[in-house]
């Protein structure tokens, strides 16, 4: 079988050698050039069914497009170990022909702030030299305000779902006002229709409202269209602002957490040797 | 102690049990390493794969139903054929001490029984890094125990 998109696919590629490019840059022993290519990241909270559209969705994709997905899970902060498990949701990997025109990868936050460490750019941008024709980005399962993704993803998918509360969860603001496309997931159980219409309702009055797709991702209900409408969904260029912010922000937070004595100043405080203002002088020389 | 490892958990074959394996992984994030856990029920195939893309140096092979005797070998053997003989593999579940020998022979460094401390495991990880331990290498070491 021969892979569309852009010729390349993953024949002949070397996935060890890759994974072990990967693990390079992550630890930050090497810096990929730039390689800009199609990045969709999928937000939402935990539990409403990240991994399996995703999985769901590269069945439709996967036969035109070579796909790396980047699944990012929270290390923790105070062993700085990280259980990673969205793989398990992945089916399509299992595919003996499908499976081969995917790479996946769990990636761990590290000493990362937020849903989406930076290094994920600089993983993407090798993924894109290496011939990989989008990559999906899964975020932590994150809440209202997390918005960090922003500054990595050409697309943000909202994925919401039923039952996670009533009317004035929707009408807050945050995440959803930058997503480029809302799905509510778990279209087969009740209370999902309800829900996409509030969500509708609230965002009507903004004049950037984003499309809303009902699909599920058990029953594959509407994963067609979906899959067709995220590649049709264009970035808005109000939600410019925000990213261009949210790209900013990491670029500083980057900076100070790669300071060499950021560690040591966090102990420093911890045990009493310097008061918090002592620390933020020291760290902002 | 050894710097932070990429570490996959694995269940091969059918049986269903992975009480142990998932107390293995969370004793291993604690430690401050990066456990990718496959779920049940996963092929040899499958498993090397899981390795190979998620850059694992270990990998920790659990069953307790019986077929370690045929899928532990198979896995070793998969790994040495796709260039990944440096990987670390251990093993852990019920497996008989006949049966163990072979295993050893077939490149797994330790083999870890029920009522194994979560210490020992961490300790055979520290010391494996510093030992010629990848699963094609061929160079006799094995885990002594605590």
């Amino acid at each position: 079988m021969n892979p569309v998109g852009n010729g390349r696919g993953c024949e002949g590629l070397n996935r060890r050698l890759l994974a072990k490019t990967l693990s390079e840059i992550e630890n930050r022993q090497l810096i990929p050039k730039r390689h800009e290519g199609l990045i969709i990241a999928f937000t939402g909270s935990p539990g409403v069914g990240k991994s399996c559209l995703i999985d769901r969705l590269i069945y439709e994709w996967s036969t035109t497009k070579t796909i790396a997905v980047l699944a990012v899970d929270p290390t923790s902060p105070l062993s700085g170990g990280a259980l990673l498990g969205d793989r398990i949701r992945m089916t399509v990997l299992d595919e003996p022909e499908l499976g081969k025109q995917v790479y996946f990868r769990s990636v761990a936050t590290r000493e990362s702030s937020g849903s989406v460490p930076s290094i994920v750019g600089d993983l993407a941008s090798h993924l894109f030299s290496e011939g990989f024709d989008m990559v999906l980005v899964e975020t932590v399962g994150a809440g209202q305000s997390e918005m960090r993704c922003a500054a990595l993803a050409n697309k943000i998918i909202v994925v919401e779902g039923p039952s996670r509360g009533d009317i004035i969860q929707a009408e807050k603001a945050g995440l959803l006002e930058l997503a480029d496309l809302v799905v509510v997931n778990k279209s087969d159980l009740p209370g999902a229709s309800k829900v996409a219409h509030e969500i509708q309702s609230s965002l009507n009055l903004t004049d950037t409202a984003p499309n809303i797709v009902l699909a599920s991702a058990q029953t594959g209900e509407g994963i067609e269209e979906l899959a067709e409408k995220i590649l049709l969904t264009k970035s808005s260029v109000k939600t410019n602002r925000a990213r261009i912010r949210e790209r900013i922000l990491m670029w500083h937070e980057n900076k100070l957490l790669h300071r060499e004595n950021f560690d040591y100043v966090i102990k420093q405080i911890s045990s009493g040797e310097l008061s918090f203002e002592e620390g933020l002088v020291i760290l902002s020389d | 102690m050894a710097g932070r490892q990429r570490i996959v958990i694995a269940k091969p074959g059918l049986d269903g049990h992975d009480r142990g394996a998932k107390v293995v992984a969370r004793a291993l994030r604690d430690a401050g390493h990066e456990v990718i856990y496959t779920g049940l029920r996963r092929t040899p195939e499958q498993i090397i794969m899981t390795a190979m893309d998620e850059d694992a140096s270990f990998l920790g092979l659990s069953s307790l139903s019986g077929a370690h005797g045929h899928l532990f070998p198979k896995i070793c053997k998969l790994l040495t054929e796709q260039g990944m003989g440096d990987v670390i593999v251990f093993a852990g579940g019920i497996i008989p001490e006949g049966d163990r020998e072979a295993l050893y022979d077939a490149g797994i460094r330790a083999i870890f029984g029920p009522g194994t401390s979560t210490e020992e495991i961490l300790s055979f990880i520290d010391e494996a890094v510093q030992k010629p331990s990848g699963v094609s290498v061929e160079s006799g070491w094995k885990w002594q125990g605590l």
